[in-house]
């Protein structure tokens, strides 16, 4: 039920988007309204859960270590899966930021008969690298659009991306990957039994509205061809701030800003904040050199403990008899021993 | 033991997760704690009750107390608030839970342990949920959750192997200690952990062992010492001035096979003239605290620094125990220091100075060894263990709290001559938990630690079956507790033993007689001429 929800919300919005296009108020509406308070929303929403999670203090140094720790010096010490330095930390950090690499150790552990077998299992790292970079790529070279003179990256990017030159326009590897990894991470939250099982509606919304911006952007270019002077008029006014919404723009385009504004703002409500919230992973981010350098509690307090004083007060007689040095009498000396 | 055996299969969930029933039967969950617990520790709501009853007599506004409690921990604890909020849901540490693989029970992956909490602070404490309800995945907090959250964080052993594959490093470990602390503020513990820790509170130790009998157990110790060394050997106990304070688990001096451990202690200590003493009160290095709550951690830790700063030592060494080592490595210093009284950790023997502990001035056990057996300091007969072909179970704390690899590893090496590793999949930061840890040892609770044991002792049958291994080492009080019985149903034939145990075999002494028989009082396979 929960994919058919998100689905028919989707849906809805794409429906929004395609008929509201059709008069002038509708177009400004969704070209221009829409857009800026979408932004203004996840300016305003992701500062906050940064700034919220950034503030709450990290009372203990818990670092996940996961490799040799630096000891002795002549053991080899783990630099980066068990950093011991704030540089040791920026190398895990940047590997788990830009490489996944905790994704990467995912392996499958699978009864055969009686016995547990481990298999590799990079498929859902290979499917989130390819996404997420695939991503970073499109939106980059988005900037064609809102920036003008096109700086010069843009184009080389671009001309990078669409290197095989297979349609015209050129086709963008980075489109096909994009969908191809959506594709697979849909499907496979759909087939694996368990992955069914902890989906909730939030988790295929957020998948149909990535599939729903990436499908009509693929449209918009490829085969509905939407007028580029339009878009990037639009698009231009919208980054400079006299936003116009030409009557040329047509329906697609208009279903693709809607519901990249859609995401942009749910995106602070949502668990695509891991975005940001990987970045302050107390796990992952903190050095363990917690015994060669104290780490502060800014709450911690005093706490009702039971002291030497009361402990030998209630056992005096048996610590006595038993020949261990008393604190009250025997200060100072040394043990039978 | 279970009447018939533990059918270990997968099995595909069906229901909504969000169904909060769940079924207390005989072998799955810990007993209450006993009231006279709660009331000697000062916790809430002292009564008698089983999770098994209708009614657990919560107190009557136990909504407002637990929704309260997990205001206050959101403001307290990045861990908490991050990890209630960035899961994806990926499902990558499903299948990771050892407590999953062998039960099959999907509220057993990782994922929807936390989801069990998550769901709650989603319906009060987040915009969307307050709107959107179920939709937004929201969940009421009833007395059938409280119910759920005591048998599924009961049934985490907080061994953080999930951490190591997340990829937002989420830790469940967090998660259930924060569930468990949520749990104690209206009364629902286990006496497995809640007795050790009055007992700790009162003794000094876990197993509520009065100075007395602490330094009973430390003489028969040091006599049978002497029976099988020949050399006469004394502890010192609460003695002032000593340079170092060594700490244990309690179990090292009244368990078995951790009493083996103890005697390797005490021969090294005795072969190296340690200027050493023991404490009747800060008996006890494992903390159970850590398995109710930060605060009574940190009540059960102080005594730690409190009786090296009265006995005026200059560090502290700390013997071979899993969790206890998380609360010293982790929180000790961050808790109850800093400890500005004592002074950087320095090796009498070696002088090598511990840069890694000096802020916490206290040394692990195998780091002060492996350094001594680097510098040629010990003379050893590894062939004094041939009999045995060992292998390595890493500790969850040791291991994901503290990276503590390859010290113990290289102790191993010095002093044996058969030794193998399990599948990497199993060792190191990926290491299974022995299925009983964080205070779930108990056996009313039997069949649940042998599921959750079941991917270790799979491992151990491995490398038995390919190379012979009898001997499975460890640095872990609970596993030296609980592997026995683990090794006995899965796998047989396997002993436990700790590291410092088969140091102690394979240590060459001087002076004494010639050693005829290992720690254990028997027979040594091969006859070696004594160096002495």
């Amino acid at each position: 039920m929960n994919v058919l929800y998100s689905l028919i919300a989707v849906l809805l919005l794409v429906l929004v988007g395609a008929v509201a296009g059709r008069g002038d108020t509708g177009r400004a509406f969704i070209a221009v309204a829409v857009p800026y308070a979408a932004l203004a929303i996840f300016l305003a929403g992701f500062c906050y859960r940064i700034l919220r999670w950034a503030w709450t203090p990290v009372p203990f140094r818990i670092p996940t270590t996961c490799g040799q720790q630096k000891s002795l010096p002549w053991i080899k010490a783990s630099s980066v899966d068990n950093p011991s330095t704030g540089w040791g930390v920026l190398a895990r950090m940047s590997l788990e930021v830009l490489a996944f690499r905790s994704l990467f150790r995912n392996n499958q552990a699978r009864l055969h008969k009686d016995r547990l077998v481990f298999s590799e299992n990079k498929y859902l790292w290979l499917g989130a690298l390819a996404f997420h970079w695939s991503l970073l790529i499109i939106l980059l070279r988005h900037l064609r659009l809102l920036v003008e003179p096109v700086p010069a990256f843009v184009l080389a990017l671009q001309r990078a991306d669409g290197f095989f030159q297979i349609t015209t326009p050129d086709l963008y590897a980075s489109d096909v990957i994009l969908l191809g990894a959506l594709a697979y991470l849909l499907f496979r939250r759909l087939r694996d039994p368990l992955v069914r099982y902890i989906s909730l509606f939030t988790d295929y919304l957020a998948l149909f509205l990535l599939l729903g911006i990436a499908v009509s952007g693929v449209l918009m270019r490829y085969f509905l061809r939407a007028d580029i002077t339009s878009v990037k008029q639009f698009a231009l006014g919208l980054a400079t701030f006299h936003p116009i919404a030409p009557p040329a723009l047509s329906s697609v385009v208009l279903v693709h800003v809607l519901l990249v504004s859609a995401l942009a703002a749910y995106f602070p409500f949502s668990k695509l904040m891991h975005w940001g919230g990987v970045l302050l992973s107390p796990t992952r981010n903190l050095a363990n050199n917690n015994r060669s350098k104290r780490h502060v509690n800014p709450w911690n307090y005093p706490v009702k403990t039971h002291t030497y004083a009361e402990w030998e007060e209630e056992f005096h007689d048996k610590i006595k008899a038993a020949g261990i040095p008393l604190e009250a009498e025997d200060a100072g000396k040394t043990s039978a021993n | 033991m279970p009447e018939k055996l533990l059918q270990i299969e997968p099995r595909p969930p069906h229901g909504d997760w969000r169904d909060p029933k769940v079924d207390f039967h005989k072998g799955v969950f810990c007993y209450s704690a006993l009231p006279k617990n709660l009331k000697y520790l000062g916790l809430p709501n002292p009564r008698e009750w089983q999770p098994f009853d209708a009614d657990w007599k919560l107190p009557p506004d136990w909504k407002r107390i637990i929704l309260d409690g997990m205001k206050d921990r959101l403001k307290k604890y990045r861990s908490f608030r991050l990890f209630m909020e960035i899961c994806v849901r990926c499902g990558a540490c499903a299948d990771k839970c050892h407590f999953f693989i062998g039960s099959s029970d999907p509220k057993n992956m990782p994922v929807l342990r936390a989801e069990l909490i998550r769901s709650v602070y989603r319906r009060y404490f987040t915009l969307t949920g307050r709107i959107f309800g179920a939709l937004a995945g929201g969940r009421e907090l009833t007395e059938d959750v409280i119910k759920e959250w005591f048998y599924y964080f009961y049934q985490c052993t907080e061994c953080r192997r999930c951490s190591v594959f997340c990829p937002y490093g989420i830790d469940t470990a967090e998660i259930t200690m924060i569930g468990r602390e949520l749990l104690n503020l209206v009364g629902c513990n286990i006496n497995w952990v809640l007795e050790p820790v009055a007992n700790c509170f009162r003794t000094g130790n876990h197993l509520g062992i009065q100075p007395h009998g602490f330094k009973d157990s430390i003489d028969f110790a040091a006599g049978e010492l002497e029976e099988i060394t020949g050399i006469h050997i004394e502890v010192p106990i609460n003695r002032k001035g000593a340079e170092i304070l060594f700490v244990m688990p309690s179990a090292d001096y009244f368990g078995t096979p951790h009493y083996y451990t103890l005697l390797g202690y005490l021969m090294l200590f005795k072969e190296i003239g340690l200027d050493y003493t023991l404490s009747a009160f800060a008996s006890e290095g494992g903390n159970f605290g850590l398995f109710s709550s930060h605060e009574m951690m940190k009540r059960l830790n102080a005594k730690v620094y409190d009786e090296a700063q009265r006995l005026g030592v200059k560090w502290i060494l700390g013997g071979e125990c899993g969790h206890m080592w998380r609360v010293l490595h982790q929180y000790m210093d961050t808790m109850n220091g800093p400890a500005d009284f004592l002074e950087v950790p320095v090796s009498p023997v070696t002088k090598t100075i511990f840069q890694n502990a000096r802020s916490t001035k206290m040394v692990h056990i195998c780091e002060f060894t492996a350094d001594l057996i680097h510098h040629g300091k010990l003379k050893l007969d590894p062939s004094r263990n041939d009999k045995l072909k060992v292998t390595f179970h890493d500790s969850c704390n040791t291991s994901r709290g503290m990276g503590l690899l390859e010290e113990p590893r290289y102790i191993l090496k010095s002093v044996c001559n058969s030794f193998y590793e399990m599948p990497e999949n199993t060792i190191r930061e990926q290491t299974f938990c022995c299925g009983s840890g964080s205070g779930l040892g108990t056996d009313e609770n039997l069949e649940m630690r042998l599921r959750g044991g079941f991917p270790r002792a799979n491992a151990v049958k491995y490398v038995k079956e390919k190379h012979g291994v009898n001997l499975l080492t460890c640095i872990c009080a609970i596993d030296k507790a609980t592997l026995p019985a683990l090794m006995d149903y899965w796998v047989g034939g396997v002993e436990i033993a700790g590291v410092h145990e088969l140091l102690g075999n394979a240590l060459l002494m001087t002076g004494g007689k010639e050693r005829t028989t290992d720690l254990r009082g028997e027979p040594l396979v091969t006859e070696e001429a004594v160096h002495a």
